[in-house]
């Protein structure tokens, strides 16, 4: 993924009310190169279904799908607890550099998993009711549906606004702390929910 | 941090995103297989009127930071609008047609509004007057 542009850092002086200045690195909310990135793999996953064929679909649904639980469970159960821990200019510094990445690679991971595991349910019969498998399929769209609500209803909006609010010439550390909570809980929630999918997931393919 | 009364904008939209997610976890449960859709109509009914009322509510708001709220939610719009048509392109490949396309399209149509309208309230609600921002 692209990284950030970073160019000549802001001095935040009234970001911690009590404590030194602190310089924050200036950033893109939404990083444009990526959107580069991002459309290439719009377009090949496109083609992927468009093909419908097997090594295509697998390749996408195995690889969006393990490139989502693992930033989930590593951002939720490692990551968010130290993010939790850290003085506010490291938190600023740390969530400059990250957030502006997930906005683009997590809408588009989950995005390329679901959409090629659709297909793939279908190509492979999993997906019918028919299939013994059928269970743990409806218990799986439960699963991300329960993700979804998270991520789309909080978890993102919370990402945007932290970016917003860090953009301003004088950031308010409380609205941070506040979106920063909301975030970290979400992503905790999302991580242990992640480990219900690993179930699942690796089931079906047992099965 | 004192903060000025606000409609519950993000728990109403998180309700209208859970009954559009059931809709759609009710349909998938089905497809490819025919589809009574009468629970999936109800849901999306509930859900497009959850969504109604949200507008309603937000745009009775005072004092909001409304070009925040169109310059982000109109970005955000386009990024879900592109999801949505990627949902829905995957469903016309497996040629699904007829009550159960238009009820899935409808879904994706609320979904791919309320999102941004929570993407762009959450950044508007704590935009300060006096801030200019880039996005």
């Amino acid at each position: 993924m692209a990284d950030t542009a970073i160019s000549a850092p802001v001095v935040v002086p009234e970001a911690v009310p009590h404590g030194p200045p602190f310089e924050r690195p200036d950033f893109d909310i939404v990083p444009r190169r990526g959107l580069v990135l991002v459309a290439i793999v719009a377009v090949a996953l496109i083609a992927a279904i468009a093909s419908n064929k097997l090594w295509p679909l697998t390749f996408f649904h195995v690889a969006g799908g393990a490139a989502w639980t693992i930033i989930d469970l590593f951002l939720g159960l490692v990551l968010g607890p130290i993010i939790g821990r850290m003085s506010i200019p490291a938190r600023v510094e740390f969530t400059t550099r990250l957030m502006p990445k997930m906005v683009l690679i997590m809408p588009t991971v989950v995005t390329a998993t679901l959409a090629a595991g659709w297909q793939l349910g279908l190509k492979t019969g999993n997906v019918l009711s028919s299939s013994p498998n059928h269970g743990w399929i409806v218990a799986s769209y439960i699963v991300v549906g329960v993700m979804s609500i998270l991520a789309l209803g909080l978890l993102e909006p919370a990402n945007i606004a932290v970016l917003f609010e860090l953009k301003k010439p004088r950031p308010n550390p409380e609205v941070i702390e506040r979106l920063m909570k909301r975030f970290i809980y979400c992503a905790g929630i999302l991580g242990v929910m992640q480990i219900a999918t690993l179930v699942i997931m690796t089931k079906l393919a047992s099965s | 941090m004192s903060e000025r009364p606000l409609p519950p904008v993000t728990a109403l939209g998180m309700a209208s995103l859970a009954l559009i997610v059931a809709g759609g976890i009710y349909l998938s449960a089905h497809l490819p297989q025919h589809v009574p859709l009468g629970p999936a109509v109800a849901l999306l009914a509930a859900s497009a009127l959850l969504l109604a009322g949200n507008i309603f509510a937000l745009s009775r708001v005072r004092d909001f930071a409304w070009d925040r709220f169109f310059s982000v939610a109109r970005w955000s719009l386009l990024a879900y609008a592109v999801i949505a048509g990627m949902i829905l392109y995957a469903f016309l490949q497996d040629h699904i047609r007829g009550g159960t396309l238009v009820v899935l399209t409808l879904s994706l149509v609320v979904f791919a509004v309320h999102v941004p309208m929570l993407v762009g309230f959450t950044v508007a609600r704590y935009a300060g007057s006096d801030v200019r921002v880039a996005a």
